[in-house]
Protein backbone atom coordinates (compact mmCIF):
# COMPACT_ATOMS: atom_id res chain seq x y z
CA UNK A 1 0.00 0.00 0.00
CA UNK A 2 1.44 3.48 -1.02
CA UNK A 3 1.10 5.83 0.96
CA UNK A 4 0.25 9.33 0.18
CA UNK A 5 2.92 12.35 0.55
CA UNK A 6 2.36 14.98 2.38
CA UNK A 7 4.12 18.04 2.15
CA UNK A 8 2.68 20.81 4.49
CA UNK A 9 -0.01 18.84 6.96
CA UNK A 10 -1.75 20.70 9.45
CA UNK A 11 -2.06 19.91 12.98
CA UNK A 12 -5.10 18.18 11.94
CA UNK A 13 -3.99 16.14 9.47
CA UNK A 14 -0.48 15.27 11.19
CA UNK A 15 -3.02 13.87 14.47
CA UNK A 16 -5.44 11.87 12.78
CA UNK A 17 -2.58 10.42 10.75
CA UNK A 18 -0.75 9.39 13.30
CA UNK A 19 -3.90 8.08 14.98
CA UNK A 20 -4.83 6.22 11.92
CA UNK A 21 -1.84 4.58 11.38
CA UNK A 22 0.05 3.45 14.62
CA UNK A 23 -2.97 3.00 16.72
CA UNK A 24 -2.45 2.02 20.08
CA UNK A 25 1.85 2.57 19.24
CA UNK A 26 1.41 6.21 19.29
CA UNK A 27 -1.36 8.49 21.33
CA UNK A 28 -1.50 11.51 20.94
CA UNK A 29 -1.79 14.08 24.18
CA UNK A 30 -2.53 16.96 22.78
CA UNK A 31 -2.00 19.66 20.20
CA UNK A 32 -1.91 23.29 20.04
CA UNK A 33 -1.03 25.79 17.42
CA UNK A 34 1.83 24.37 14.99
CA UNK A 35 2.18 21.44 17.51
CA UNK A 36 1.94 18.32 18.14
CA UNK A 37 2.84 16.35 21.36
CA UNK A 38 2.31 12.91 21.31
CA UNK A 39 3.89 9.56 22.92
CA UNK A 40 5.67 6.32 21.02
CA UNK A 41 5.57 3.15 22.53
CA UNK A 42 9.55 2.33 22.36
CA UNK A 43 9.55 -0.65 19.85
CA UNK A 44 7.79 1.48 17.10
CA UNK A 45 10.03 4.71 17.32
CA UNK A 46 11.79 3.30 14.32
CA UNK A 47 8.46 3.29 11.86
CA UNK A 48 6.67 6.24 13.42
CA UNK A 49 10.42 8.27 12.67
CA UNK A 50 10.39 7.06 8.97
CA UNK A 51 6.52 7.78 8.93
CA UNK A 52 7.27 11.39 9.91
CA UNK A 53 10.33 11.48 7.71
CA UNK A 54 8.96 9.95 4.56
CA UNK A 55 5.41 10.76 4.29
CA UNK A 56 4.70 13.68 6.55
CA UNK A 57 8.17 15.49 5.21
CA UNK A 58 9.54 16.22 8.51
CA UNK A 59 12.86 16.74 7.47
CA UNK A 60 14.62 18.04 10.28
CA UNK A 61 15.17 16.43 13.64
CA UNK A 62 15.97 19.14 15.58
CA UNK A 63 16.32 17.79 18.97
CA UNK A 64 16.26 14.13 20.53
CA UNK A 65 16.95 14.58 24.11
CA UNK A 66 17.17 12.32 27.50
CA UNK A 67 15.45 12.68 30.61
CA UNK A 68 15.52 10.91 34.15
CA UNK A 69 12.18 10.55 35.63
CA UNK A 70 14.20 8.47 38.63
CA UNK A 71 11.78 5.52 37.75
CA UNK A 72 12.18 5.46 34.07
CA UNK A 73 13.78 7.57 31.51
CA UNK A 74 12.27 9.42 28.36
CA UNK A 75 13.69 9.75 25.16
CA UNK A 76 11.98 13.12 23.84
CA UNK A 77 12.52 13.51 19.75
CA UNK A 78 11.38 16.92 18.63
CA UNK A 79 11.11 16.97 14.84
CA UNK A 80 10.16 19.83 12.73
CA UNK A 81 8.44 20.79 8.95
CA UNK A 82 10.19 23.22 7.18
CA UNK A 83 7.14 24.05 5.03
CA UNK A 84 4.46 24.75 7.86
CA UNK A 85 6.42 25.08 11.10
CA UNK A 86 4.84 22.51 12.73
CA UNK A 87 7.13 20.47 15.28
CA UNK A 88 5.86 17.05 16.84
CA UNK A 89 7.38 16.13 20.07
CA UNK A 90 7.35 12.58 20.43
CA UNK A 91 8.10 11.09 23.90
CA UNK A 92 8.96 7.43 24.89
CA UNK A 93 9.71 6.04 28.06
CA UNK A 94 12.33 3.43 28.38
CA UNK A 95 11.87 1.14 31.53
CA UNK A 96 14.95 1.50 33.96
CA UNK A 97 15.89 -2.04 33.57
CA UNK A 98 16.23 -1.64 29.68
CA UNK A 99 17.70 1.54 28.19
CA UNK A 100 17.51 0.59 24.50
CA UNK A 101 15.99 2.44 21.79
CA UNK A 102 16.29 1.98 18.20
CA UNK A 103 18.60 4.95 16.34
CA UNK A 104 16.70 7.36 14.32
CA UNK A 105 20.42 8.35 12.78
CA UNK A 106 20.01 6.86 9.85
CA UNK A 107 16.72 8.85 8.94
CA UNK A 108 18.05 12.49 10.23
CA UNK A 109 21.54 13.03 9.91
CA UNK A 110 21.45 15.39 12.24
CA UNK A 111 20.02 12.87 15.13
CA UNK A 112 23.55 11.11 15.23
CA UNK A 113 25.02 13.68 17.57
CA UNK A 114 22.28 14.16 19.33
CA UNK A 115 22.05 10.14 20.25
CA UNK A 116 25.71 10.12 21.09
CA UNK A 117 25.19 13.07 23.31
CA UNK A 118 22.35 11.54 24.76
CA UNK A 119 24.72 8.14 25.23
CA UNK A 120 27.37 9.84 26.85
CA UNK A 121 25.20 11.87 29.04
CA UNK A 122 22.50 9.21 30.51
CA UNK A 123 23.81 6.12 29.37
CA UNK A 124 20.55 5.29 26.59
CA UNK A 125 21.71 3.14 24.04
CA UNK A 126 20.81 3.84 20.63
CA UNK A 127 20.68 0.57 18.64
CA UNK A 128 22.38 0.74 15.35
CA UNK A 129 23.68 3.49 16.06
CA UNK A 130 27.23 4.26 13.20
CA UNK A 131 29.00 5.60 16.11
CA UNK A 132 28.26 5.61 19.52
CA UNK A 133 30.94 7.16 21.66
CA UNK A 134 31.19 9.97 24.22
CA UNK A 135 31.27 13.03 22.58
CA UNK A 136 31.72 15.96 24.91
CA UNK A 137 33.08 14.06 28.31
CA UNK A 138 36.21 11.82 28.14
CA UNK A 139 36.64 8.97 26.98
CA UNK A 140 37.73 7.39 30.18
CA UNK A 141 35.06 8.41 32.03
CA UNK A 142 32.82 5.67 33.46
CA UNK A 143 29.59 7.27 34.87
CA UNK A 144 26.73 9.65 33.02
CA UNK A 145 26.78 13.01 34.83
CA UNK A 146 23.38 13.81 34.15
CA UNK A 147 21.81 10.88 35.49
CA UNK A 148 19.63 11.89 38.70
CA UNK A 149 21.78 9.33 40.86
CA UNK A 150 24.96 11.49 40.04
CA UNK A 151 24.80 14.58 42.24
CA UNK A 152 26.57 17.88 42.34
CA UNK A 153 28.07 19.47 45.06
CA UNK A 154 24.85 21.24 47.00
CA UNK A 155 22.71 18.44 45.74
CA UNK A 156 22.89 16.62 49.43
CA UNK B 1 34.41 26.74 -14.58
CA UNK B 2 34.72 25.69 -10.91
CA UNK B 3 33.37 22.46 -11.75
CA UNK B 4 36.14 21.48 -14.28
CA UNK B 5 38.77 22.66 -12.46
CA UNK B 6 37.64 20.55 -9.18
CA UNK B 7 37.25 17.42 -11.79
CA UNK B 8 40.78 18.17 -13.15
CA UNK B 9 42.42 17.67 -10.09
CA UNK B 10 40.94 14.80 -8.84
CA UNK B 11 41.75 12.98 -12.10
CA UNK B 12 45.35 14.30 -11.11
CA UNK B 13 45.07 13.02 -7.68
CA UNK B 14 44.01 9.22 -8.45
CA UNK B 15 47.10 9.11 -11.16
CA UNK B 16 49.19 9.84 -8.25
CA UNK B 17 48.60 7.10 -6.61
CA UNK B 18 49.80 8.73 -3.01
CA UNK B 19 49.01 7.20 0.63
CA UNK B 20 46.14 8.78 2.08
CA UNK B 21 47.24 10.67 5.34
CA UNK B 22 45.09 12.16 8.02
CA UNK B 23 45.44 15.68 9.24
CA UNK B 24 44.74 16.98 12.70
CA UNK B 25 43.50 20.78 12.28
CA UNK B 26 43.29 22.46 16.10
CA UNK B 27 42.31 22.39 18.93
CA UNK B 28 44.47 25.29 18.65
CA UNK B 29 44.92 26.30 15.46
CA UNK B 30 43.78 29.54 13.60
CA UNK B 31 41.22 28.28 12.04
CA UNK B 32 39.13 26.63 14.19
CA UNK B 33 37.86 30.10 16.40
CA UNK B 34 37.25 28.38 19.25
CA UNK B 35 38.73 24.94 20.75
CA UNK B 36 37.74 22.16 18.89
CA UNK B 37 39.52 19.81 16.26
CA UNK B 38 38.89 18.97 13.12
CA UNK B 39 40.78 15.39 11.71
CA UNK B 40 41.19 15.21 7.69
CA UNK B 41 41.66 12.28 5.54
CA UNK B 42 43.55 13.53 2.58
CA UNK B 43 44.26 12.42 -0.80
CA UNK B 44 46.95 14.48 -2.23
CA UNK B 45 45.32 17.78 -1.92
CA UNK B 46 41.90 16.53 -1.66
CA UNK B 47 39.80 16.08 1.76
CA UNK B 48 38.10 12.29 1.57
CA UNK B 49 37.24 12.05 4.88
CA UNK B 50 36.93 14.44 7.98
CA UNK B 51 36.24 14.20 11.53
CA UNK B 52 35.17 17.07 13.96
CA UNK B 53 36.37 16.75 17.77
CA UNK B 54 34.33 18.64 20.32
CA UNK B 55 34.12 18.44 24.35
CA UNK B 56 36.85 20.72 24.92
CA UNK B 57 34.79 23.57 26.64
CA UNK B 58 32.44 20.97 28.32
CA UNK B 59 31.00 22.67 31.62
CA UNK B 60 27.89 20.96 32.23
CA UNK B 61 25.94 23.82 31.57
CA UNK B 62 22.40 21.76 31.91
CA UNK B 63 23.40 19.97 34.96
CA UNK B 64 24.40 23.24 36.67
CA UNK B 65 21.23 24.56 35.84
CA UNK B 66 19.35 22.23 38.39
CA UNK B 67 21.05 23.45 41.01
CA UNK B 68 20.00 27.18 40.58
CA UNK B 69 16.93 28.85 41.17
CA UNK B 70 15.62 30.57 38.13
CA UNK B 71 16.56 33.74 38.00
CA UNK B 72 20.09 32.77 39.02
CA UNK B 73 20.14 31.00 35.35
CA UNK B 74 19.55 34.18 33.27
CA UNK B 75 23.51 35.42 33.92
CA UNK B 76 24.60 31.83 33.20
CA UNK B 77 22.22 32.04 29.61
CA UNK B 78 24.37 34.86 28.86
CA UNK B 79 27.48 32.90 28.72
CA UNK B 80 26.34 30.32 26.47
CA UNK B 81 27.41 32.84 23.37
CA UNK B 82 29.49 35.92 24.23
CA UNK B 83 29.10 37.10 20.83
CA UNK B 84 25.38 37.64 20.79
CA UNK B 85 24.20 37.18 24.58
CA UNK B 86 21.11 38.56 24.72
CA UNK B 87 19.31 36.13 22.37
CA UNK B 88 20.04 33.44 24.86
CA UNK B 89 19.05 34.86 27.73
CA UNK B 90 15.56 35.69 25.73
CA UNK B 91 15.01 32.09 24.77
CA UNK B 92 15.24 31.44 28.42
CA UNK B 93 13.17 33.84 29.64
CA UNK B 94 10.37 32.60 26.91
CA UNK B 95 10.74 29.27 28.09
CA UNK B 96 10.04 30.00 31.63
CA UNK B 97 7.33 32.25 30.52
CA UNK B 98 5.84 29.54 28.68
CA UNK B 99 5.96 27.24 31.49
CA UNK B 100 4.53 30.09 33.60
CA UNK B 101 1.73 30.61 31.32
CA UNK B 102 2.18 34.56 31.38
CA UNK B 103 1.95 36.96 28.34
CA UNK B 104 4.53 39.48 28.82
CA UNK B 105 3.86 43.31 27.93
CA UNK B 106 3.86 44.93 24.72
CA UNK B 107 6.94 47.24 25.19
CA UNK B 108 9.47 44.22 26.40
CA UNK B 109 8.46 41.99 23.65
CA UNK B 110 9.61 45.29 21.24
CA UNK B 111 12.58 45.87 23.52
CA UNK B 112 13.66 42.30 23.24
CA UNK B 113 13.24 42.00 19.47
CA UNK B 114 15.44 45.18 19.18
CA UNK B 115 17.91 43.71 22.05
CA UNK B 116 18.01 40.33 19.34
CA UNK B 117 18.94 42.82 16.35
CA UNK B 118 21.47 44.66 17.56
CA UNK B 119 23.04 41.38 18.84
CA UNK B 120 22.44 39.44 15.15
CA UNK B 121 24.26 42.12 13.67
CA UNK B 122 27.16 41.80 16.05
CA UNK B 123 27.46 38.10 15.71
CA UNK B 124 27.22 38.57 12.12
CA UNK B 125 29.92 41.04 11.87
CA UNK B 126 32.12 39.51 14.28
CA UNK B 127 31.49 36.46 11.96
CA UNK B 128 32.91 38.54 8.85
CA UNK B 129 35.96 39.48 10.80
CA UNK B 130 36.83 36.09 11.13
CA UNK B 131 36.40 35.41 7.57
CA UNK B 132 38.41 38.29 6.96
CA UNK B 133 41.14 36.99 8.77
CA UNK B 134 40.59 33.43 7.87
CA UNK B 135 40.83 34.44 3.79
CA UNK B 136 43.58 36.38 4.58
CA UNK B 137 41.92 39.87 4.29
CA UNK B 138 42.73 42.30 6.99
CA UNK B 139 41.06 45.43 6.60
CA UNK B 140 37.65 43.56 6.41
CA UNK B 141 38.70 42.42 9.71
CA UNK B 142 39.38 45.87 11.03
CA UNK B 143 36.38 47.09 9.17
CA UNK B 144 34.08 44.70 10.51
CA UNK B 145 34.98 45.21 14.26
CA UNK B 146 34.53 48.98 13.88
CA UNK B 147 31.23 48.67 13.06
CA UNK B 148 30.53 46.24 15.80
CA UNK B 149 31.56 48.67 18.44
CA UNK B 150 28.95 51.34 17.34
CA UNK B 151 26.15 48.12 18.20
CA UNK B 152 28.53 47.47 21.28
CA UNK B 153 27.69 51.41 22.14
CA UNK B 154 24.05 50.69 21.77
CA UNK B 155 24.64 47.56 24.32
CA UNK B 156 26.16 49.66 26.73
CA UNK B 157 23.52 52.47 26.30
CA UNK B 158 20.17 49.80 26.68
CA UNK B 159 21.91 47.88 29.65
CA UNK B 160 25.21 49.29 30.67
CA UNK B 161 27.09 46.03 29.47
CA UNK B 162 28.81 45.57 26.34
CA UNK B 163 29.06 41.80 26.12
CA UNK B 164 27.40 39.83 28.57
CA UNK B 165 24.65 41.43 29.30
CA UNK B 166 21.98 40.44 31.75
CA UNK B 167 19.43 42.10 30.26
CA UNK B 168 16.02 40.44 29.72
CA UNK B 169 14.07 39.11 32.76
CA UNK B 170 11.27 36.26 33.27
CA UNK B 171 8.19 38.63 32.44
CA UNK B 172 9.93 41.25 31.03
CA UNK B 173 12.94 43.26 30.36
CA UNK B 174 15.17 44.43 33.43
CA UNK B 175 15.24 48.69 32.58
CA UNK B 176 13.44 50.62 29.90
CA UNK B 177 14.99 52.07 27.21
CA UNK B 178 15.00 55.79 27.63
CA UNK B 179 14.57 58.89 24.76
CA UNK B 180 18.07 59.17 24.16
CA UNK B 181 18.54 55.15 23.02
CA UNK B 182 16.02 55.71 20.41
CA UNK B 183 18.29 58.63 19.17
CA UNK B 184 21.44 57.05 18.91
CA UNK B 185 20.01 53.81 17.50
CA UNK B 186 18.43 55.65 14.68
CA UNK B 187 21.56 57.01 14.10
CA UNK B 188 23.80 54.33 14.33
CA UNK B 189 21.64 52.18 12.57
CA UNK B 190 21.18 54.80 9.38
CA UNK B 191 25.02 54.89 9.32
CA UNK B 192 25.37 51.34 9.11
CA UNK B 193 23.29 50.88 6.32
CA UNK B 194 25.80 52.90 4.20
CA UNK B 195 29.30 51.82 6.26
CA UNK B 196 28.16 47.93 5.20
CA UNK B 197 27.76 49.05 1.63
CA UNK B 198 31.80 50.05 1.91
CA UNK B 199 33.09 46.38 3.20
CA UNK B 200 30.94 45.08 0.76
CA UNK B 201 32.44 46.73 -2.31
CA UNK B 202 35.67 45.71 -0.62
CA UNK B 203 34.96 41.43 -0.16
CA UNK B 204 33.30 41.56 -3.43
CA UNK B 205 35.76 43.19 -5.28
CA UNK B 206 38.45 40.80 -3.90
CA UNK B 207 39.11 38.48 -6.37
CA UNK B 208 40.92 36.22 -3.40
CA UNK B 209 37.98 36.42 -1.00
CA UNK B 210 35.34 35.57 -4.03
CA UNK B 211 37.14 32.63 -5.66
CA UNK B 212 37.79 30.87 -2.45
CA UNK B 213 34.09 30.95 -1.38
CA UNK B 214 32.64 30.48 -4.84
CA UNK B 215 31.99 26.74 -5.43
CA UNK B 216 33.33 25.31 -2.24
CA UNK B 217 31.17 23.57 0.64
CA UNK B 218 28.69 22.78 -1.99
CA UNK B 219 25.37 20.94 -0.48
CA UNK B 220 22.23 20.24 -1.99
CA UNK B 221 18.93 21.48 -0.41
CA UNK B 222 17.76 17.80 0.99
CA UNK B 223 20.91 17.06 2.99
CA UNK B 224 21.09 20.40 4.29
CA UNK B 225 18.03 19.79 5.59
CA UNK B 226 18.63 15.99 6.44
CA UNK B 227 21.66 17.28 8.07
CA UNK B 228 20.00 19.60 10.56
CA UNK B 229 21.84 22.29 9.47
CA UNK B 230 20.38 25.24 10.57
CA UNK B 231 20.08 29.70 10.23
CA UNK B 232 22.64 31.58 7.64
CA UNK B 233 23.61 28.19 6.45
CA UNK B 234 20.80 26.52 5.78
CA UNK B 235 19.33 29.32 4.01
CA UNK B 236 22.10 29.38 1.46
CA UNK B 237 21.56 26.19 0.61
CA UNK B 238 18.18 27.04 -0.51
CA UNK B 239 15.81 26.13 2.29
CA UNK B 240 13.25 28.73 2.83
CA UNK B 241 12.26 28.78 6.78
CA UNK B 242 12.99 31.53 9.49
CA UNK B 243 11.83 30.88 12.45
CA UNK B 244 11.33 34.11 13.01
CA UNK B 245 8.20 34.12 10.30
CA UNK B 246 7.39 30.83 10.17
CA UNK B 247 6.81 29.99 13.59
CA UNK B 248 6.87 33.55 15.75
CA UNK B 249 7.55 34.24 19.13
CA UNK B 250 7.16 37.79 20.87
CA UNK B 251 5.88 40.05 18.00
CA UNK B 252 8.02 39.13 15.15
CA UNK B 253 4.41 38.21 13.34
CA UNK B 254 4.16 41.92 13.47
CA UNK B 255 7.39 43.07 12.01
CA UNK B 256 7.54 43.46 7.92
CA UNK B 257 10.96 41.85 6.85
CA UNK B 258 12.13 39.98 4.22
CA UNK B 259 13.83 35.91 4.85
CA UNK B 260 16.59 35.97 2.15
CA UNK B 261 17.07 32.86 0.58
CA UNK B 262 19.98 31.68 -2.38
CA UNK B 263 19.72 28.21 -3.90
CA UNK B 264 23.68 27.82 -5.14
CA UNK B 265 24.39 26.13 -1.84
CA UNK B 266 28.02 27.23 -1.78
CA UNK B 267 30.19 29.25 0.90
CA UNK B 268 29.45 32.33 -1.50
CA UNK B 269 25.77 32.69 -0.91
CA UNK B 270 25.39 31.58 3.03
CA UNK B 271 27.97 34.61 2.78
CA UNK B 272 25.57 37.12 0.70
CA UNK B 273 22.36 35.06 3.00
CA UNK B 274 24.40 36.90 6.46
CA UNK B 275 25.31 40.04 4.06
CA UNK B 276 21.23 40.50 3.30
CA UNK B 277 20.38 39.50 7.26
CA UNK B 278 21.91 42.57 8.67
CA UNK B 279 20.44 44.97 6.37
CA UNK B 280 16.99 43.33 7.40
CA UNK B 281 18.11 43.43 11.30
CA UNK B 282 18.57 47.14 10.88
CA UNK B 283 15.04 47.46 9.10
CA UNK B 284 13.43 45.73 11.94
CA UNK B 285 15.82 47.59 14.76
CA UNK B 286 13.68 50.69 12.86
CA UNK B 287 10.40 49.49 13.18
CA UNK B 288 10.63 48.28 16.56
CA UNK B 289 11.84 52.00 17.85
CA UNK B 290 8.32 53.12 15.92
CA UNK B 291 6.51 50.87 17.88
CA UNK B 292 8.18 51.56 21.26
CA UNK B 293 7.46 55.16 20.93
CA UNK B 294 4.06 54.38 20.14
CA UNK B 295 2.84 52.54 23.15
CA UNK B 296 4.23 55.52 25.01
CA UNK B 297 6.53 55.92 28.27
CA UNK B 298 4.81 54.60 31.02
CA UNK B 299 3.65 51.31 29.82
CA UNK B 300 4.87 48.59 31.68
CA UNK B 301 7.82 46.46 30.56
CA UNK B 302 8.29 44.34 33.72
CA UNK B 303 5.77 41.34 35.16
CA UNK B 304 6.15 40.25 38.86
CA UNK B 305 6.14 36.82 38.34
CA UNK B 306 6.17 34.29 40.90
CA UNK B 307 9.76 32.12 41.91
CA UNK B 308 7.82 28.64 41.60
CA UNK B 309 6.99 27.13 38.25
CA UNK B 310 4.10 24.89 38.03
CA UNK B 311 4.76 21.47 37.09
CA UNK B 312 5.07 20.36 33.68
CA UNK B 313 6.84 21.02 30.69
CA UNK B 314 7.38 23.48 27.92
CA UNK B 315 9.65 24.28 25.11
CA UNK B 316 10.02 27.33 22.73
CA UNK B 317 12.52 28.03 19.77
CA UNK B 318 14.02 30.86 18.36
CA UNK B 319 16.13 32.15 15.53
CA UNK B 320 19.61 33.07 16.91
CA UNK B 321 22.14 34.48 14.52
CA UNK B 322 23.72 31.02 14.23
CA UNK B 323 20.44 29.08 13.41
CA UNK B 324 17.95 27.30 15.52
CA UNK B 325 18.01 27.50 19.40
CA UNK B 326 15.85 25.45 21.50
CA UNK B 327 14.92 24.73 25.63
CA UNK B 328 12.90 22.28 26.76
CA UNK B 329 12.20 22.57 30.24
CA UNK B 330 11.01 19.98 33.07
CA UNK B 331 9.75 21.85 35.60
CA UNK B 332 8.68 19.89 39.30
CA UNK B 333 6.67 22.81 41.04
CA UNK B 334 10.05 23.79 43.06
CA UNK B 335 12.16 26.77 42.55
CA UNK B 336 15.01 24.87 40.71
CA UNK B 337 14.62 23.26 37.20
CA UNK B 338 14.29 19.63 36.85
CA UNK B 339 15.89 19.57 33.50
CA UNK B 340 16.47 22.13 31.13
CA UNK B 341 17.90 21.14 27.21
CA UNK B 342 19.30 23.18 25.14
CA UNK B 343 19.31 22.72 21.50
CA UNK B 344 22.23 24.50 20.22
CA UNK B 345 22.05 24.98 16.41
CA UNK B 346 26.43 24.89 16.05
CA UNK B 347 26.57 21.51 17.72
CA UNK B 348 24.49 20.18 14.81
CA UNK B 349 25.85 22.28 11.93
CA UNK B 350 29.61 21.55 12.95
CA UNK B 351 28.40 17.49 13.13
CA UNK B 352 27.61 18.24 9.66
CA UNK B 353 31.47 18.66 8.62
CA UNK B 354 32.54 15.67 7.09
CA UNK B 355 29.66 16.23 4.30
CA UNK B 356 31.10 19.70 3.82
CA UNK B 357 34.38 19.37 3.21
CA UNK B 358 34.24 16.07 1.60
CA UNK B 359 35.51 16.80 -2.19
CA UNK B 360 37.11 19.74 -1.25
CA UNK B 361 40.96 20.80 -1.26
CA UNK B 362 42.68 21.36 2.34
CA UNK B 363 43.41 24.69 1.76
CA UNK B 364 39.64 25.70 1.43
CA UNK B 365 38.73 23.70 4.44
CA UNK B 366 39.12 27.16 6.51
CA UNK B 367 36.65 28.95 4.71
CA UNK B 368 34.43 26.41 4.51
CA UNK B 369 34.05 25.98 7.70
CA UNK B 370 33.87 30.08 8.50
CA UNK B 371 30.53 29.77 7.21
CA UNK B 372 29.01 27.74 9.95
CA UNK B 373 30.09 30.67 12.72
CA UNK B 374 31.76 28.77 15.46
CA UNK B 375 31.17 29.58 18.44
CA UNK B 376 32.25 26.71 21.15
CA UNK B 377 30.40 28.09 24.09
CA UNK B 378 27.22 27.07 23.02
CA UNK B 379 28.28 23.89 21.38
CA UNK B 380 30.15 22.36 24.25
CA UNK B 381 27.52 23.58 26.86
Amino acid sequence: MADEIYQAPSVQEISDLLTDKFSGKVEITRTAERRVYAKAEKDSIYEVCRYIHDNLTFEQATSIMGNDMKDHMEVIYHLSNYFTGVMIELTVKLPADDLHIRSVAEIWGGGDWHERETYELFGIIFDGHPKLKRLLTPDTYEFYPFRKSYKLRGQE
Amino acid sequence: MMSRDIIDVKAETSALNTQKMWVIMGPQHPFSHGLWTLKAQLDGEIVVDAEPIIGYLHRGWEKECENRTYPKIIPMADRLCYAASMTYTHLYCMTVEKALGIDIPEKAKYIRIMADEICRIQSHLMWLAAVGTDLGNLTVFLWAMREREFFMDLNVRMCGARMTTNFPRIGGVRNDIDDEFAMFATRCVERFEKALWDIIAMVDDSSIFVSRMKGTGILTRERCANLGITGPAMRGTGVDFDVRRDDPYDNYDQMDFVVPVLKDGDSYSRYRVRIEEMFQSCKIIKQALQKVKAIGRNAPYRLKVPSKVPAGRAFMRMEDPRGESMMYLVSDGSEKPYRLKVRSPIFVNVSAAKPLVQGCRIADVPAVMAMIDMCLGETDR
